[in-house]
């Protein structure tokens, strides 16, 4: 913006017809815009602090209670008076880690396909498409795994891997109902895909088309063209957006807490049930009667907006601080 | 004598050794780009049909407008109004920080606030709703007004960055000429920026609502506990709402139950679904139009 100047030296600055009156009423006008403005932002940091707050404050008596031990302890009974998130904490590594494993080569892969192979005609259906996936609210997108995928989970997917894949101890002994932590990772890989994808994309766009060119015309083939030049140079922006498609995967309440089995006990298998942080606060808060299961909920907030604005931060700080993060702020 | 430079011509086209392989991996490669586009649409359709085929069934005219158990009118009103309720406080304020970044902030005052909106998007929807709880909810009771300061909360990133993209098209010389008529600061972004950019900007605030319109975490806090029979719009009572009686009646296990929460799944898919591609197609042409004038 080159023309910014001071609000009252512009105001000052005309010529001598302007009335005296309407010279003040601007020069009000100026300031009062700017001061209303600048209330704005200040309220949305305002915000933050206020969430950061409350959250601590609600947790408190269970951070006095328990101290850092509830992080890694792994008991959970309401009923004596008994919390600890460390099923928790780890429910929510291993769902979110699948769902990227998982979702992350689909998601920079699509972004790959709608950049350098999709017709524009493609690319213009196909793109969209990609991220109304994400408009789908969680709740529809858990009310179908719960009915629909969770069924075909359990006695097609989870029969196959154990199976096939037996000596690994994360393809265990399929469960009668198929919520299941492995079918949680899946709704959450479903989530995560388009994030990844449409940042991924906007990161390949943005990837000078004269080294590509370049490439190509020293005889490199498209995949090379992939491996040498375009996920190089947007390799630490994608890295960016793979954690923020992970801060989406840790935070995701309600579609996980609908297929996940709602389990308090750590277990090797994928295919038992498990829960995460936000699933156990969605499942357990409305039901909790003693102040202190609130407050450890509240303090399972905590530690879930830790690792979430942490996580988010890791992202916006590899994004700014390598070339190419513009389109990670998108 | 032919030198080594000169193919020979009687050679067949195709490649062969190591640029065979290369070309091979290169194939695979472009198949399975384009396998996993293929997988996320099948997905979305799959989604998506289910959604249709099993929720048109359930809606018919008393769905949609009567009460529990025939309709699920109420909690359609409920959705509405706390929707509203939210993007009357965020829109004013979304609207006014796009202006902040765009037409005041300098680079050291435009960092910290992209973070911060950026941090806010990034905040779990469960965390707004523990927020919203421990700020309005405890001690007191639930209310449609809690969700909606919830829903604002995640409105507020999405309007404020899609309005200061559009503010940022706004061509520079709209603002010079209005500066070389003398007009003041303030009456020029109100009365000329702001209109040039105003289709962009309600167009970001639908797809800000159509995402806040689905939210469930937040509200399974703030207003869940309803009377599923009752019309209301009365804000500060717990509002009946579409995502919470989705939730309730999927963690019932009841056939009936679920038909039901199939239709207002359609209901909620089919507007979300129709409101963010009228809005992105809209956005689109309003930021062409504007990039161009």
């Amino acid at each position: 913006m080159s023309t910014i100047a001071h609000p009252a030296a512009r105001a000052g600055g005309h010529g001598t017809k302007v009335s005296p009156l309407r010279t003040r009423a601007d020069r009000f006008g100026d300031r009062a815009l700017f001061g209303i403005c600048l209330l704005a932002a200040l309220i949305a940091g305002a915000v933050i602090v206020l969430v950061g707050y409350q959250i601590a404050h609600g947790a408190s008596p269970a951070i006095s209670k328990f101290g850092f031990g509830f992080v890694y302890e792994t008991v959970w009974q309401p009923n004596f008076g008994v919390f600890g998130a460390g099923s928790l904490l780890f429910g929510t590594a291993i769902t979110s880690a699948f769902a990227l494993l998982l979702g992350a080569p689909i998601a920079i892969a699509i972004g790959l396909f709608l950049t350098l192979l999709a017709p524009r005609g493609v690319r213009g259906v196909v793109g969209p498409l990609v991220e109304l996936l994400a408009a789908i609210p969680s709740v529809i997108l858990g009310f179908w795994g719960l009915l629909v995928l969770a069924p075909f989970v359990q006695s097609k997917l989870e029969p196959f891997l154990h199976d096939k894949f037996r000596f690994i101890p994360l393809f265990g002994a399929p469960q009668t109902t198929g919520l299941s932590v492995f079918t949680g990772s899946l709704i959450l890989t479903i989530m995560v895909i388009p994030i990844v994808a449409s940042i991924s994309r906007d990161l390949f766009e943005s990837v000078p088309a004269e080294l590509q060119d370049g490439a190509s015309a020293l005889g490199a083939t498209r995949w090379e063209v992939v491996r040498g030049i375009v996920l190089p140079t947007t390799s630490s922006g994608v890295v960016a957006a793979c954690i923020l498609g992970l801060g989406r995967a840790l935070g995701e309440a309600i579609a996980v807490s609908q297929v996940i089995g709602a389990g308090s006990e750590i277990k090797a298998s994928l295919f038992e049930t498990g829960d995460t942080l936000a699933s156990r606060i969605a499942l357990q808060f409305p039901g909790a009667l003693t102040e202190l299961h609130k407050a450890s909920l509240f303090y399972c907030g905590v530690i879930l907006l830790v690792i979430g604005l942490a996580s988010n931060l890791i992202a916006q700080w590899i994004g700014r601080r390598f070339s190419f993060g513009g389109a990670v702020n998108g | 004598m032919s030198g080594p430079l000169i193919p020979d011509p009687a050679a067949p086209l195709t490649a062969s050794g190591n640029l065979r392989r290369r070309l091979i991996v290169s194939r695979a490669a472009e198949i399975a780009a384009t396998a996993a586009a293929v997988i996320a649409i099948a997905v979305l359709v799959i989604v998506v049909y289910t959604v249709v085929a099993r929720g048109a069934k359930a809606i018919d005219f008393d769905f949609i407008f009567t009460g529990y158990p025939t309709g699920v009118g109420p909690m359609l009103l409920g959705t509405i109004v706390i929707a509203l309720v939210a993007t009357a406080m965020a829109m004013p304020l979304g609207v006014l920080i796009a202006l902040f970044l765009s037409e005041y902030a300098g680079s050291r005052a435009a960092g910290p606030l992209k973070l911060t909106l950026d941090l806010l998007n990034g905040l779990p929807s469960i965390i707004l709703g523990l927020f919203v709880f421990a700020l309005l909810v405890d001690h007191k009771q639930q209310s449609g007004f809690a969700g909606s300061v919830a829903l604002a909360i995640i409105e507020l990133p999405l309007i404020a960055r899609g309005s200061q993209e559009v503010l940022l098209l706004v061509p520079e010389a709209l603002r010079e000429a209005s500066d070389a008529l003398g007009v003041a600061r303030w009456r020029s972004v109100l009365t000329v920026v702001l209109p040039t950019a105003l289709g962009g900007i309600v167009t970001s605030t639908v797809l800000a609502v159509a995402r806040a319109a689905g939210e469930t975490a937040p509200l399974i806090l703030a207003s869940s506990v309803f009377d599923p029979k009752k019309f209301s719009v009365n804000p500060f009572e717990a509002l009946p709402n579409v995502p919470v009686w989705i939730y309730k009646l999927s963690e019932e296990g009841n056939p009936e139950g679920f038909t039901e929460a199939w239709g207002m799944s359609l209901l909620l898919v089919s507007i979300i679904l129709f409101a963010s591609l009228g809005a992105r197609a809209l956005l689109a042409r309003s930021k062409r139009k504007l990039s161009s004038s």
